[in-house]
């Protein structure tokens, strides 16, 4: 198996770690419509890696991709196995563990009469098994999930009542009741304030940290530039990919993007990048 | 009018031996469509409970026309029509509800042309539609209860599946769940309770048996248990008092117990303890701001 990833800008920067998921030559079919071709992508856990692209680009069709939702074809790797060799499919139980999803917010019933704590344990339920109930092992991963992104004191409460932000955190602990290795977020920060998206970076950054490879996609460009160790621009395949700094350029964004040179969103996404590379410079690594 | 101390002694008169029976049959089917029902109605799939109601009828007509059995025949037509809807919905180019639409008003085409074909239809035809409380066979009494006992066991083995299915298919199905048999299993399940209910209630009238009890309880709980069992009790007590006002002003049962029920639902409607639309409008002045209910105008920072 080849270590080095193709379709990537970056020679420097490469991930030390190995990588926990990696997909070569992925193409996906949609209704006759090619939606993706020759997507090459690495991440290493401790990762945090932006999936960003304009819409219809296909980052959410390589989530899907990912995790077998969509017929697909070429070779994804999770945590060293593969999984997906050509058009077969072959998907153990322990590989469908070390993936956790977390979808759309709009993918949730929300008004079904359910409380965070019950909402949480549905990650599980393919863990627990056909005829078994829930057992104590299971809600103490409940809690757990539920202490890591704070939202224990409102366990009891119907997700109904809870704000965006707390319903992105529900979802997040779903994700993390079956302990992933790989975190895959879908727009998570969709209709959230600023206040609510800083505050779930943080808790994105904290999950990568704790040896997680976590991959969002996500429509605002500065955020993720500012939020992300890396990012991989995608429109169709892989434009470009790199750390924030690599890309402070404008060629990668304009070709991924089809923005001219003056496009304001360039200037703003230099100066974020600008930012963060002056950062690391001073205040070293974070970990 | 006679009282209910009048209606216990007719229960228990020999001579009216349809009467208890009948009573069995209407809570039975109650009790059973409230559980299912709320499935049905979290789901949202109203709908499906419809045009499987309607599409039991053809069934029921061959049966009718062939001297067999009304169980058995709405059994193979109403689950065929939920297989084939199930089937077809899997096509993203139609949307599942005009596909139901398709489905439904075809069976009920079909039912109403087979038993037009039978001598004397035009009382059976009343009976199917709009229920019936006497002659009920015996048998049919004993398949009921033991269909009922699976349906429940079933939804009881299946219960935890069903539910992630209902708050998130994709996830799911990422999570390795087989979404699509246990889409079927509840089609199947939501047929078997409608063709138990079917010859008390009428196939006109059954879908409220499956969606008004759990909708009146939907308004007065937000936990899944309490729901499963608030929507078989009201369904059960509407389906009594149903049936004694039916008895005694002689009107038809199906409708009585089905405008029992509603007027449940209304009161739970206006009354219901936390989102009631009178128990709010007394409530507003001092409770809390409202919360916001979406996501984009959310007011907490997290």
């Amino acid at each position: 198996m080849t270590a080095t990833v193709a379709g990537d800008t970056s020679t420097s920067a490469r991930p030390t770690a190995p990588a926990v998921l990696e997909v070569h030559d992925l193409a996906v079919v949609l209704g006759g419509r090619p939606v993706l071709k020759d997507v090459r992508l690495a991440v290493a856990e401790g990762e945090l890696l932006g999936l960003v692209g304009p819409n219809g680009a296909g980052k959410t069709t390589l989530l899907r991709a990912v995790l077998g939702l969509v017929p697909s074809s070429g070779r994804i790797s999770i945590a060293g196995q593969d999984v997906h060799r050509g058009r077969k499919r072959t998907r153990s139980a322990s590989v469908t563990r070390s993936i956790g999803y977390v979808p759309q917010r709009h993918e949730f019933a929300w008004d079904f009469p359910v409380t965070v704590e019950e909402a949480v344990l549905t990650g599980r339920v393919t863990r627990i098994g056909w005829l078994r109930g829930a057992r104590t092992e299971d809600y103490r991963e409940v809690r757990r999930a539920l202490d890591r992104v704070e939202m224990t004191h409102l366990r009891k409460r119907p997700v109904g009542e809870l704000s965006g932000g707390q319903r992105q955190r529900v979802l997040v602990a779903r994700a993390l009741a079956l302990d992933p290795r790989i975190l895959l977020l879908d727009e998570p920060f969709t209709g959230l304030d600023v206040p609510t998206q800083e505050h779930l970076t943080e808790l994105f950054r904290e999950l990568a940290d704790e040896e997680r490879a976590v991959i969002m996609t996500n429509h605002d460009l500065v955020g993720a530039v500012h939020a992300c160790d890396r990012l991989c621009l995608l429109n169709r395949t892989v434009v470009a990919s790199g750390t924030p700094a690599e890309l402070a350029g404008p060629e990668p964004w304009m070709r991924a993007f089809g923005v001219s040179a003056g496009s304001p969103l360039l200037t703003a996404i230099a100066q974020v990048a600008q930012g963060r590379t002056t950062d690391s410079s001073a205040g070293g690594e974070r970990s | 009018m006679i009282s209910p101390v009048d209606f216990v002694n007719d229960l228990l008169n020999p001579d009216l031996a349809f009467l208890p029976k009948a009573l069995l049959m209407a809570v039975l089917s109650s009790v059973v469509c409230g559980v299912v029902g709320t499935h049905v109605v979290l789901r949202g799939m109203a709908f499906i409970g419809d045009a499987v109601a309607h599409a039991v009828f053809p069934g029921l007509a061959i049966a009718f026309v062939l001297q067999g059995s009304l169980v058995l025949g709405g059994a193979i037509a109403g689950i065929t029509t939920a297989l084939l809807v199930a089937l077809f919905s899997q096509n993203r180019r139609l949307r599942e509800d005009s596909v139901i639409g398709v489905f439904f008003v075809a069976a009920f085409a079909l039912g109403i042309v087979i038993i037009s074909a039978a001598p004397g239809y035009a009382g059976s035809l009343q009976d199917f539609l709009f229920g019936s409380i006497v002659g009920i066979p015996d048998e049919n009494v004993l398949i009921a209860v033991i269909v009922g006992l699976v349906l429940m066991a079933v939804l009881f083995a299946f219960h935890k599946e069903l539910v992630a299915v209902s708050l998130d298919r994709e996830t799911s199905r990422a999570l390795g769940l087989p979404v699509m048999r246990l889409d079927l299993l509840l089609y199947v399940v939501v047929a078997a309770a409608i063709v138990i209910s079917v010859q008390t209630i009428g196939n006109v009238l059954v879908l409220a048996l499956l969606v008004t009890p759990a909708a009146a309880a939907r308004f007065l709980t937000d936990r899944l248990g309490p729901m499963m069992l608030l929507g078989p009790t009201i369904g059960g007590g509407s389906a009594l008092v149903g049936l004694y006002l039916s008895w005694s002003l002689d009107l038809p049962v199906g409708g009585t117990i089905v405008l029992v029920a509603t007027a449940v639902f209304l009161l739970a409607w206006l009354l219901a303890p936390r989102h009631g639309v009178l128990t709010r409008a007394l409530v507003r002045r001092d409770d809390e701001p409202e919360r916001a209910a979406s996501p984009v105008t959310a007011p907490q920072p997290r």
